[in-house]
């Protein structure tokens, strides 16, 4: 008789084996209060040590908003402006800045947990969502300071507006995927992290924060169409068609599609890659 | 069960208790970078040359090793600085995978080791909800426990301070408190007793007889062989990943002691 067979026979169980996807995917959504109240200590802990506390959370969007405004509204200017230009902008600066702050912080959530991991046995995939969440909780005040300032700029309030709660729910979904997968990349791969930071200057230099790519580019249509399948850039172009009204900001019924298709599999995906590394989060090496 | 096959004396195995954790064959290579450092001019020059000194290194850190742990055991585990001690501990949690061979326990093992604290920006008490709630926990069953982690740590006054700001006496205190709230079937303690003060040790020690005599078993790493005498009834020694004695406290740890004092 083996000892494998033997231990089997004690009823006991081999060490450092993954659970199924789906015990696994279970013991994930029985720590969900895990998930949200780490997002919510770790924003407190960032602000606390500044004599603004909380204060920051609104702050930061704020002051984002006027140096952008600042630098593109008056600075420089550049070709492909659409109407509502400061609108524009400030939609897309906000709702960029939750792809790239939660893209470093779950990119990073095991690495700089290492403490964590190393002492307490739990399902790992809990940290990438902490960090996802911590950056969407602290997205939804600049949401408010968004619509705010749509309203004192002169923006009626409309009915289509409460499309953007399915909207930043899929980009939720979609920005969680996205860390699942870099945040076991940079584990194998501990320069990852290094990257990151360009390329989401690349992504936000590119994706038509601070100018119109339909308008920049309206003799290429090529570069519309890739554009199109962009997934940062179908999430600024809802949320603007969203909350502006003209002729420029027509709901484009097909980038839902898009975007919602891009949410689901990245996030499927992303839960079956992550899962796929599991026993190997603890290490040291 | 035959997990004796190399020169280690095993004690008989007890037929009335039934095994915990079996440790099959046990090897760890680790893969690590070396700075690629070299001894000689020449071969420095050489490196320049190839332009990257950077190789990856294999370290042997259990070459085999077997045994099996049975319940109520309190396993003292010795040997020098880089004996495999911690790594084979880590093994048995799953925190390391082993290369070649098996690990086979009954329940999951939690390992309380020195080291970092949890999250060091937040607060002890912060720590300790977060702990429990990734423990798998409930709210309630944490605000149940709460008092008593706490008064264990014997932190009542640092609680609210960021983790940060403890020492590492402190913070191995608050672990183990946090740590020994689980009904333990097994429990690894690697030197996190070493860094707290005498009245915290007595307390942990106590704790640890409290935990093996409800039929759990007790994995204990230390220096500290009085440490070992006093909570110990089975002394495992290391040295450099090979399993060289499994026996009696007194008998195992006074080989030991022969063997450093030569």
């Amino acid at each position: 008789m083996t000892i494998a067979e033997d231990a089997a026979r004690l009823g006991l169980h081999k060490v450092g084996g993954r659970p199924p996807l789906r015990d696994y995917v279970s013991e994930v959504w029985k720590r969900r209060i895990f998930i949200f109240s780490m997002a919510r200590f770790r924003i407190e802990s960032e602000n606390q040590q500044n004599s603004l506390g909380m204060f920051w959370v609104i702050l930061k969007p704020l002051l984002n908003a006027l140096v952008y405004g600042a630098i593109f509204g008056l600075l420089i200017g550049t070709s492909g402006r659409p109407p509502h230009f400061v609108e524009f902008l400030i939609i897309g600066v906000f709702v960029f800045e939750f792809f790239a702050q939660s893209w470093t912080t779950a990119g990073k959530a095991i690495t700089s947990n290492a403490a964590l991991v190393q002492s307490l046995a739990f399902p790992r995939m809990v940290l990438p969502l902490a960090g996802v969440t911590q950056r969407f909780l602290q997205f939804l005040p600049t949401i408010a300071i968004m619509l705010v300032f749509l309203l004192v700029s002169g923006n009626p309030p409309q009915w289509e507006w409460v499309l953007i709660l399915p909207l930043f729910v899929l980009y939720y979904f979609f920005n969680a995927g996205l860390g699942l997968i870099t945040a076991r990349l940079s584990v194998h791969w501990r320069d990852l992290n290094n990257f990151l930071p360009f390329l989401t200057r690349f992504f936000f230099y590119t994706t038509g924060i601070f100018f119109s790519i339909e308008e920049r580019f309206e003799k290429h249509p090529t570069v519309i169409t890739i554009s199109e399948f962009q997934p940062i850039h179908e999430f600024l172009s809802l949320a603007r068609s969203i909350l502006l009204t003209g002729p420029t900001y027509e709901i484009d019924a097909h980038l839902w599609l898009y975007a919602g298709g891009w949410s689901l599999v990245l996030f499927s995906f992303g839960v079956w890659f992550f899962w796929r590394a599991e026993e190997r989060y603890g290490r040291v090496d | 069960m035959s997990t004796d096959e190399t020169q280690v004396q095993a004690p008989q195995p007890p037929t009335d208790r039934k095994p915990v954790v079996v440790v099959d064959d046990v090897h760890v290579e680790y893969k690590v970078f070396a700075t690629g450092k070299r001894p000689t001019a020449a071969d420095r020059r050489s490196k320049v040359l190839r332009g990257r000194g950077k190789q990856m290194r294999t370290v042997h850190a259990l070459k085999g090793v077997s045994f099996t742990a049975y319940e109520q055991d309190s396993i003292g585990v010795i040997g020098t600085n880089g004996s495999g001690k911690s790594t084979l501990m880590r093994a048995i949690v799953g925190l390391t995978p082993t290369s070649r061979g098996a690990i086979y326990a009954s329940s999951r093992p939690s390992l309380l080791g020195v080291g970092a604290a949890l999250m060091k920006d937040l607060s002890g008490e912060r720590n300790i909800i977060l702990g429990g709630l990734a423990m798998g926990f409930t709210m309630d069953e944490i605000d149940a426990n709460y008092e008593d982690i706490v008064k264990f740590s014997g932190l009542e006054k640092f609680i609210d301070l960021p983790m940060r700001a403890y020492s590492s006496g402190m913070t191995a205190r608050l672990k183990f408190a946090l740590a020994s709230v689980q009904t333990h079937d097994i429990l690894i303690v690697d030197e996190a007793l070493a860094v707290g003060d005498r009245k915290f040790r007595s307390r942990s020690e106590a704790r640890i007889r409290e935990i093996r005599d409800n039929a759990g078993t007790v994995f204990l790493v230390s220096h500290s062989m009085q440490s070992i005498k006093d909570t110990c009834s089975r002394v495992i020694w290391l040295d450099q990943g090979t399993l060289v004695m499994d026996g009696e406290p007194n008998e195992v740890i006074s080989a030991y002691n022969e063997a450093q004092d030569k």
